[in-house]
Formats: C-alpha cells, sequence, structure tokens
C-alpha cells in the first residue's frame, strides 16, 4: 500500500478564510457564554477585527503572489491575481453589510428577531417583537458565509466549489429568516430561496458528475486539457458545462433562473439584502468567471450565443419588470437582476478587457448597492420599513438630505456620468464592443433607458410631490448606517470621478493562472 | 516669472472666488480687494513684458495639463504669452486696474457692490485666459467666460425690466456667434487634427480655397458676435443698461475687442484669403458707418459712446481685414482705444453722478463750469477720438485710413473715402455729445446740483486722460516693431503704393476732423431743443438705429419663431407619439410579465426547469448544428 501523502498547504496563503472561519467558530462559542446584552458588540468588534486579519494577508499575499506556487491544498484552491482582488473585494463589502447588521439605533434591539422559532403572531412573538434584543447568531452565520464566497472564488476544482456553494448558501437561507417585522414574509422568502437553491445545487452537482465523466477529472487545468484534446464523448461535457452554468447563473440571478429574486430580496431582513446583493453577486461572478475562463476555455467560447442569449433576456427582464414594481425593495431586486445582466455581457465579452469590467462592476456595484438599502433601512414608520413606493412620496421636502444621497444612488444606478455606475456601464459596453458583442451592448443600451424610468420615477416622487400624511419620516441613523451609507455613497462618487486607480486594480487581477 | 504665466489669472479668479463666497461680509473691504487683485496681475503683467523683451524668439508657451484627451482630440490646458498677448495682459490688467478703482467710487452706495468686484474679477480672469490661451479651445473658454461674466454685470441691476432684457439680447445674440466660432474649432479638428496656434497655421495652407473661406467666415461670425459687428451689433448698445464701469471695461476697452484679437491671431487663416479679407473689409466699413450715422441721432450720452465703440470697432476690422501691416495698426487703434474709450465712459458716469443718474445730452450744457477735471479729461478723450495731432486717435486712426487706399485696385477709393466719411461724421457727433454736454446753455431738470465727482473716481480719469493723450504718439512706431514677430508670416504681401500721396490723406483726415467738429460746434454751440424734434427720413431712420432692429426681426427672429413651432408641432405629434407608444409597450410588457410572478415556489422551479432545458438544447444545438 502507498504510504498516504499529506497535501501541501501554504497556510499563509490560506490565512484570510481561516481567519473568518474561526471568527465565527468563535462567535458560535460567544453566543453560548457571554449575556445578550453585550453580545451585539463583541459580535460586531469580533467581525471586523477577523475581516481586518483576513484583508491584512489577502493585501499581504497579493504582492507575492508566483504563478507556480498560486496552488496549494492539495490543488484544491487557487491563490492567484484575480482570487485576492475578488476575496479583497468581499471582505471589504462584507464589511460594509455587517456594519448594517450591528445597527441597533432605528429600532429597539436591531433588525433582527430574537427567536426566529416563535410562532408568528402568537402571544410570545407580540411580546418579543417590542422588548427582546435581536438574535446576533446573525454575525457568526454571515461570517461562515463569506468564508464560504472567499472559498468560492479561489475554488480550482468543481467539487471544491461545490462544497464551498454550499457552505456560502445555507448560512444565506437562515439569515433571511430572521427579519424582526414582516416575520411571515420573511420566512416564506428563506424557505423559496432555500429549496430553489436546493434545486440549483442539484443542477451544479450534475454537471459536476457530467463533466468528470468526460475529463475523468474534476479540476479545471484536467477539463481544460481534456476539452482541448477534444478525445472523449463531448457531449457528456456540454450537457455538465449546461448544468453547471444552471447552477451559477442561478446565484448571479440571471433570467430565467432570477425567479427568486425579489421575493427573497423582499422577505430578507434589509442588511441581509444588502449583504446577498453585493457580496453574494461578486462570489457567484467570480466562480462563474472562473469556470469559463479556466475549465471551459478550451471549448473555444462555444458557448457565447447562448450566454449572450442569457444576458440579453437577463437585462430585459430586469428592466421592463422593474418598470411596475410598487415596492422599493423588489424594484432594487429586479434593479439587481438586470444589472447581472451588464455584467454577464462583460463576462462574455472575453479577454482581459472583459475580464477587467466585469471586476471593476461588482465592486463599483457593491458599494452602491450597499448605500441603498443602507438608505432604505432608514425609512420607516410604526411597522418598521415602509417600502412601499407611494410612501416616499415628498420626502424630498422632509429630508433632503437623504432624498439627495438616494437621488444620487438612483442616478449612479441609471449610469449618469460622474458617477461610478457611468464608468462600470462604459468599461464593460466597451469591453463587449471590442469583444465583437455590438448587439449586447445595443440591447444594454436600450434597456438602460427603460430602466432609467423606475429610478427617475422614484426621484420625481421625493422631490416633486408634497409630503402627505403618509410620509414617514427619515430616521436619524446611527453611527453603524451612517458609516456604511458613506462609505458606499463616497465609493459611488470616487470611483465616478477618479477611476483610474481602481480599473488599475483591476486590470492588474484580470489574469487566472490554470 | 515667465514660467509662472498661470499666476496671472489664478489671481483674479482667487479674489473673484472669495468675494463672492463672502458676500455681505466682505462690504467694507471686498471691493478693495477687489482692485488689488487686477493691480497685482498688471505688476506681474509688466514683469513678464519685460522679460519677455530679452527672449529670442519672444514666445513662450506651457502645458499645465491636460484638458481634454479624448482618442485623437488631445487638447490641453496650454499657455501662450508672446507680443501679442503682452499688450492685451497689459490693457486688460491696467486699464482694468483703473477702472476697479473708479467703480469703488461709483458703486460705494450699491448694496451689492462685493457682488459686482466679484463678477468684475471674474470677467478679468476669463479676459485674461482668452488672450493667454495657446489653442482654440483655451480662448473658446476664456471667450465664453467674458460672456458670462458680461451677462451677470449687463444685468446686475436685475430688477429693472431694461437691464434684465438687454442682459437676455447680449447672451442671445453672442451665441449666435458663439455658434459659428465653436464650429470652426470642430472645422479645425476635423479637417487640420489640431486646435493649436502653432499646429493650426502651419497646416492651414493644406486646406481647400473652399474650406479655409468657410473656416474663417465661422471665425468671423464669432468675432461679430462679440465686437458688435454688422450683422450682430444690436446688442452693444442695449448693454449699457450695466452700470456705467462695465460698460468702460468690457463694452468698450476691452471685451468687444476680443473679436479683433480673434482675427489677429488667426492671421495666417485670415491672410491666406483674399475672398475671406475682402469680407472682413466690408464687414468694417459698413459697421464703422452704421455706428457714425446712428451714433449723430442718439441722445442717451452712453448710447452715443457705444455706437461710437461699434464704429470704432468697425475700424479695427477695417485694419486687420486689411491684412499685412495693417494688423499691427488696428492693434495700436485697440490699444488707444481702450484708453480714450474708456477715458469717456467714466468721464460719463462721473457726469451722471453728478446728474443724479441723468443721461439724456438735451437736459445737459454748461458743466464745464462745475466740473472741471471731468471736462478737462473727457476733452482729452474727444480730441483723442476725432484725430486732432497730437493725441493718440491721430497716430492711430490716421494710418489705417491710409491702408485702406493701398488695396491697390479700385476698392481703394472705395474703403478710403468710406473711413474718412467715417473720420467726418466721428468728429461731428463726439463734438454734438461734448458740445452739448459741457458747454452752451443749462438745460437741466429741476433740482440739479452738479458736482465734481470725488478723488477715488477723477484719479483714473487723469490717468487714462494722459493715456489718451500720450499712448498713440508713443505706440505708433515702438508697439508696430513690438508685434511685428507675431504677423511676421504676412510680410510677403504685396505692397501697393496709396492711391493719393500719403501727405494729403493726413492732411485730409485733420482737415474733415475739423470740419465735422466745426460743423457740430456751430450747430449745438448755443443748445437744442428739449426733446427730440421731427426730422426728416435719414435722421429718423439713424434714430431708430437705422432699422436694424426691425431688420433682424423680420429676417431672423421671425422665421425662427416659425420654425420653433413648426419643430414643437413635429415634436408633440410626431417624436412624442412614438416615444408614448413604446413606453406603454414596454409598461404593458411589464405588467403582462408581472402575472408570471406568482409567488408559488412550483412556478419558479417549473421556470428554471423550463430555462434549464433551453439553455441545454441551445448549447447541444451549437454543438452540433
Amino acid at each position: 500500500m502507498d504510504k498516504l501523502k499529506l497535501p501541501d498547504m501554504d497556510y499563509v496563503a490560506l490565512l484570510p478564510m481561516l481567519a473568518l472561519f474561526v471568527a465565527a467558530c468563535l462567535g458560535v462559542i460567544i453566543e453560548a457564554l457571554v449575556p445578550r446584552r453585550f453580545r451585539n458588540i463583541i459580535q460586531l468588534v469580533l467581525s471586523i477585527v477577523a475581516l481586518a486579519v483576513a484583508m491584512f494577508f489577502v493585501v499581504k499575499q497579493s504582492g507575492e503572489v508566483v504563478a507556480s506556487k498560486a496552488l496549494t491544498a492539495g490543488g484544491a484552491i487557487m491563490i492567484d491575481h484575480a482570487a485576492l482582488f475578488l476575496q479583497g473585494a468581499l471582505i471589504v463589502l462584507g464589511f460594509v453589510a455587517l456594519l448594517l447588521f450591528g445597527e441597533r439605533s432605528l429600532e429597539f434591539g436591531g433588525p433582527f428577531v430574537a427567536q426566529a422559532a416563535v410562532t408568528v403572531g402568537s402571544e410570545r412573538d407580540r411580546e418579543q417583537t417590542g422588548r427582546e434584543l435581536g438574535s446576533t447568531e446573525t454575525f457568526p452565520l454571515a461570517l461562515f458565509s463569506l468564508s464560504g464566497m472567499l472559498l468560492f472564488v479561489s475554488a480550482n476544482d468543481l467539487l471544491t466549489m461545490f462544497v464551498a456553494l454550499e457552505v456560502f448558501s445555507l448560512p444565506l437561507y437562515l439569515l433571511c429568516a430572521l427579519a424582526r417585522r414582516k416575520r411571515l414574509l420573511s420566512q416564506e422568502s428563506a424557505l423559496k430561496y432555500f429549496l430553489l437553491g436546493a434545486y440549483a445545487s442539484a443542477f451544479f452537482l450534475f454537471g459536476v458528475a457530467m463533466v468528470y465523466g468526460f475529463a475523468k477529472a474534476v479540476d479545471f487545468k484536467a477539463i481544460h486539457a481534456e476539452a482541448l484534446l477534444g478525445e472523449g464523448n463531448s457531449l457528456l461535457l456540454i450537457i455538465g458545462l449546461a448544468l453547471l452554468a444552471i447552477g451559477l447563473l442561478f446565484k448571479v440571478a440571471a433570467a430565467p433562473f432570477h425567479v427568486w429574486t425579489p421575493d427573497v430580496y423582499q422577505g430578507a431582513p434589509t442588511p441581509v439584502t444588502a449583504f446577498m446583493a453585493s457580496c453574494t453577486k461578486v462570489a457567484a461572478f467570480g466562480g462563474l468567471l472562473r469556470v469559463l475562463y479556466v475549465g471551459f476555455d478550451g471549448l473555444g467560447w462555444q458557448f457565447t450565443p447562448v450566454l449572450g442569449a442569457i444576458a440579453a433576456l437577463t437585462v430585459l427582464v430586469g428592466s421592463i419588470l422593474a418598470v411596475t414594481q410598487t415596492d422599493l425593495k423588489r424594484l432594487l431586486a429586479y434593479s439587481s437582476v438586470a444589472n447581472a445582466g451588464y455584467i454577464l455581457i462583460g463576462v462574455i465579452a472575453g479577454q482581459q478587457l472583459g475580464l477587467t469590467s466585469v471586476l471593476f462592476y461588482l465592486v463599483a456595484y457593491g458599494f452602491t448597492v450597499i448605500a441603498a438599502f443602507a438608505l432604505i433601512s432608514l425609512v420607516r414608520d410604526a411597522d418598521g420599513e415602509a417600502t412601499h413606493l407611494s410612501r416616499w412620496a415628498g420626502l424630498g421636502a422632509r429630508s433632503p438630505l437623504y432624498a439627495g444621497i438616494f437621488t444620487f444612488i438612483l442616478l449612479a444606478f441609471a449610469g449618469i456620468p460622474l458617477t461610478s455606475g457611468f464608468i462600470a456601464k462604459l468599461s464593460v459596453f466597451g469591453a463587449a464592443i471590442d469583444g465583437g458583442q455590438t448587439w449586447l451592448v445595443i440591447i444594454g443600451v436600450i434597456t438602460s433607458i427603460i430602466l432609467a424610468f423606475p429610478y427617475l420615477r422614484v426621484v420625481v416622487m421625493m422631490w416633486l410631490s408634497e409630503p402627505g400624511e403618509s410620509t414617514p419620516s427619515v430616521s436619524i441613523p446611527g453611527g453603524l448606517t451612517s458609516t456604511a451609507l458613506g462609505i458606499g455613497t463616497l465609493a459611488t462618487l470616487v470611483f465616478g470621478v477618479v477611476p483610474g486607480p481602481l480599473l488599475d486594480l483591476a486590470e492588474k487581477a484580470s489574469s487566472f493562472v490554470r | 516669472m515667465l514660467s509662472n504665466l498661470w499666476l496671472l489669472f489664478a489671481i483674479p479668479a482667487a479674489s473673484a472666488t472669495i468675494l463672492l463666497l463672502s458676500g455681505k461680509r466682505a462690504l467694507k473691504w471686498g471691493p478693495w480687494l477687489g482692485v488689488i487683485a487686477p493691480a497685482i496681475s498688471f505688476v506681474l503683467g509688466l514683469i513678464m513684458f519685460f522679460q519677455l523683451r530679452d527672449l529670442n524668439p519672444r514666445v513662450t508657451e506651457q502645458n499645465l495639463w491636460s484638458f481634454i484627451p479624448v482618442g485623437d482630440l488631445q487638447v490641453s490646458f496650454g499657455l501662450m504669452f508672446d507680443p501679442l498677448t503682452a499688450v492685451f495682459v497689459l490693457l486688460i490688467t491696467g486699464v482694468g486696474s483703473l477702472i476697479h478703482l473708479y467703480a469703488v467710487g461709483y458703486m460705494a452706495h450699491d448694496e451689492r457692490r462685493v457682488t459686482f468686484f466679484g463678477y468684475f474679477n471674474l470677467f478679468i480672469t476669463a479676459m485674461l485666459l482668452l488672450v493667454l490661451g495657446n489653442n482654440y479651445v483655451m480662448l473658446y473658454l476664456g471667450w465664453e467666460g467674458v460672456g458670462l461674466a458680461s451677462y451677470l454685470l449687463i444685468s446686475f441691476w436685475y430688477t429693472r425690466p431694461s437691464a434684465a432684457t438687454a442682459g437676455k439680447k447680449a447672451f442671445i445674440m453672442n451665441r449666435v456667434g458663439d455658434a459659428g466660432f465653436i464650429l470652426a474649432i470642430f472645422l479645425m479638428f476635423a479637417y487640420l487634427n489640431t486646435v493649436n496656434y502653432g499646429q493650426v497655421f502651419e497646416r492651414v495652407g493644406s486646406l481647400s480655397a473652399n474650406t479655409m473661406l468657410i473656416l474663417g467666415l465661422l471665425l468671423l461670425l464669432g468675432a461679430c458676435g462679440k465686437s458688435g459687428q454688422f450683422p450682430l451689433q444690436a446688442w452693444l448698445p442695449d448693454a449699457m443698461e450695466g452700470p456705467t464701469p462695465v460698460s468702460a471695461l468690457i463694452h468698450a476697452a476691452t471685451m468687444v475687442t476680443a473679436g479683433v484679437y480673434v482675427i489677429a491671431r488667426s492671421n495666417p487663416v485670415f491672410s491666406a484669403n483674399t475672398t475671406l479679407q475682402l469680407i472682413v473689409v466690408s464687414v468694417g466699413t459698413i459697421t464703422l458707418l452704421l455706428g457714425c450715422i446712428i451714433g449723430c441721432a442718439k441722445d442717451d450720452i452712453k448710447r452715443v459712446l457705444a455706437w461710437s465703440t461699434v464704429s470704432q470697432i468697425g475700424y479695427m476690422f477695417l485694419g486687420v481685414g486689411l491684412g499685412g501691416g495693417a494688423y499691427a495698426l488696428a492693434i495700436i487703434h485697440l490699444l488707444a482705444h481702450g484708453f480714450f474709450k474708456a477715458n469717456m465712459f467714466l468721464g460719463a458716469g462721473s457726469v451722471m453722478h453728478g446728474m443724479k443718474d441723468q443721461v439724456d445730452i438735451r437736459r445737459f450744457g454748461a458743466l464745464s463750469k462745475y466740473m472741471k477735471i471731468t471736462w478737462l479729461t473727457f476733452m482729452m478723450g474727444w480730441l483723442a477720438i476725432i484725430g486732432i495731432p497730437p493725441l493718440s486717435g491721430y497716430f492711430t486712426k490716421e494710418p489705417i485710413i491710409a491702408a485702406a487706399f493701398e488695396r491697390g485696385d479700385w476698392t481703394s477709393w472705395l474703403f478710403g473715402w468710406a473711413a474718412l466719411l467715417g473720420a467726418l461724421l466721428t468728429a461731428f457727433y463726439m463734438t454734438r455729445l461734448f458740445v452739448l454736454t459741457f458747454h452752451g446753455p443749462k438745460r437741466w431738470t429741476e433740482g440739479q446740483h452738479p458736482h465734481e465727482s470725488p478723488p477715488v473716481m477723477w484719479i483714473p480719469l487723469v490717468f487714462l486722460a494722459i493715456g489718451s493723450v500720450v499712448a498713440g504718439y508713443l505706440m505708433h512706431t515702438s508697439v508696430v516693431d513690438w508685434l511685428n514677430p507675431v504677423f511676421a508670416g504676412v510680410e510677403n504681401v504685396p505692397e501697393y503704393e496709396p492711391v493719393m500721396p500719403h501727405w494729403l490723406i493726413s492732411v485730409l483726415g485733420v482737415a474733415f476732423a475739423v470740419l465735422g467738429a466745426g460743423l457740430a460746434w456751430a450747430i449745438f454751440g448755443r443748445g437744442t431743443a428739449l426733446e427730440p424734434e421731427p426730422a426728416g427720413v435719414v435722421v429718423t431712420a439713424a434714430r431708430n438705429n437705422l432699422y436694424t432692429d426691425a431688420f433682424n426681426e423680420v429676417v431672423f427672429e421671425k422665421p425662427g419663431r416659425w420654425l420653433t413651432r413648426a419643430l414643437v408641432y413635429v415634436d408633440n405629434k410626431g417624436v412624442d407619439g412614438v416615444v408614448n407608444g413604446l413606453a406603454a409597450l414596454v409598461g404593458g410588457g411589464s405588467g403582462r410579465m408581472r402575472r408570471l410572478q406568482t409567488g408559488f415556489v412550483r412556478s419558479y422551479a417549473l421556470s428554471m426547469l423550463l430555462g434549464g432545458v433551453l439553455v441545454l438544447g441551445a448549447l447541444l444545438a451549437v454543438r452540433l448544428g
């Protein structure tokens, strides 16, 4: 019998993931040992420290990438420039979103329910809604999810990728169910997300099996080599790719696999929605990029027309459905679907230019969308957040500052110059034209115009309507939400005015190691 | 010092910013800050002027930063300091500082004087940018800047409807010219691939004659708009609604001469096409006569001066249109005019100051006894503009008239005699203005107690009067030589002999001036009626600006309105219809698609399955097909 050989582990390279994972485990222990009223602050500090440590090692590592040594953990994990960029983006966006998790000044006890198991509408439930501190397991859950995401964007084989997918998805299903208000909606969204997520995971797993049937291996290098060679039953490879793609496109919310998005975005607690809209998108696109650029590059991009059709469908569905939405969170959900389509256009563009534009778009959009949801969490009445569009009428007269910021964010979504949204769209479309996908750019521009309508309608409602009886007040945000809102808005402005540094960074990061 | 050209406009820009931001808090020190800023620029300009003298060649350029880097279009925020720029910088900051100083007294009781000085400094900044740029885009930046400052200052007393209207009129008529100018810039970029002066002039020879003509005409349109030349002259007299220092600085001495600057700066373009030159000369001649004739019939002291400005710039256009050596003559006339016209405008302001803002010259008279300094300084300006030797106008206007006689064909007679006739009329109407204001019987309205203005106002007048007397003699050879390098490229044009001997032209010029002045003195020496009397066809026409406003209304405004209405109709019925239809389509589609979002997880799963089947099928189709 051969001696068992231990896989070589580059622990320094894995430290970002390990830091988050350890912190998450510590968080679970804290839940058990520390009194309730101290937990929020301790968990928050612990999470931020863990994120800071992780970020430190990501930055340190990024200066020391060597292509021959990038592969580690027995060939399961690839720490290359792209992986480090995505991990860095995830950590920064995760940090901003976690600030929203910790906010307790908007509502007594924070945005999360105290005990999710209590039956909705019961005596006990009414008691806990008003009087009990929210659960703080949300922090370890988010950290588990984030560590899964870090693994997902650096996974070098399909099995690791699948494990990472589950690691980052399962905590999200739980988080969705933890809203303090409108708990039925929240639980419904969690269940839907869980069912459909499991369904999509099954597709993904079948895909892995098919690809293994073709290549007799699950790591990307081998798949690439086999695909180039072209021997064996390529039908298996194509079917495998299609099934894998379905699993991944579900996560990025591309049509027709987007159906869960509006319901989940609406039902989930707003901080969790912000977390999903920014971080999940980065992770899912990171994984998709690696599968397509590293694993299936050998197919000669035969899948481009199909992906192109999906991108076109996604932007059309997202933009057209956004037009008639009356709930702000649903509106932003459809906007997020459309944005997934724009990023997909960048993915299809191919080459380094496409990759750069996608990386830039992910970061820029992540900041803006967190700021948007942070603002939504501020506008509330006695029943919690007032997300119906009609309730925002005349907000400009009530609180010009926040209406102004939201206007700016909406303009960024619409892609108006001097915002990061403009630069992001410009670079994606530019890359697509370079890559010969002019038809997608035309559709992209048309849908951008359609999307401008729902955005501007909100702007018009806020500024040009008289505030009525039902116009809710804007809560003065606590330090955490203000910081998150400030960072998101500032990033939207800065990346719009001086996009150079981030674009350079994205360009340097836009290379995968096979 | 020459390496820091940006300081010239940065100082007034900083001052303008401070003034506009501090508002009422700066009521005490604000005006003085406003005076000091251009004065510092003037000192810097002087130092740079002397440093430039020691350079060989006498030009320095610097690109501060990349201004518009888009593909092939690379425009830098570039500055250039050469002899032409140098004299303009000295004129703008020198005369500008004096007028700022005057304005401290003139605006002393205005509540918004800090804002006024903010705008005034803004104007200086923009005007300096205009002359300091080393490419047409920088020129355009300053061009629009002075346009904005001009608009803000004309309608400075915006509560008066007439001032608000005049501001709008100036702005809109300038837009017509600006459109020409910006089209010219586009044309340069399209055909020459550059907007930089040096490169444009190098490559301009490669253009076809027609392209060159169009380029020149577009530039000319811009120049006419800014300089109040025919057919875009109507805004300038109305611009006198602004405070008098504004009229003196912007609408007499500096901004309105920007058109002359553009043509002089673009001399390689204009010299290369004789048709173009003929058009410029014609525009100048028509305008100078138009201005003179209308000037004879006006009773508002500032409007007479305004029409006289129109007419004098006509002389300058005549000069730059003649080309060759006349470029430099036009520039020295511009400089001399800067002095004597600013002098007379400020004198007019001083008169208004003493006469409770009365502007009707029929209601003045005998003021020489009450406002001695104003009278004497105004007299210097008057003698200078009508060209009595040895004052400055004689040395600068007479050579232009002589040059007009040197075109070498029958047009010499036409333009030469037109220019001489202009000199006669100028002498007539300026003497009428002078006599009716300062001499003859009192025709004041009741309750007038004219008095001399405070020193802060008459000291600038004295300086400007000295300039009016000596500037022409000092400049008529030295500045012409100084400007030589700028117009060196046009030296080799053929020189023609004048159709009349030079001495005869000089004698005729002076004789016409004396004749015109004498006529006016004889008619108006004993005063005039208090109200305009019914008069013949010519005078009535002149009183109505020779019907040029009516002409503009019929030829441009009415068709413009019809076009607007037609476009609005097409927009409402056609474009909006299509747009609304599309919007309805999207909205309807959205409403229908929403029904697919049932909220049932089973139907979501089904749609995912169908999507999966489609993706799989499509991929296989691509692979197998």
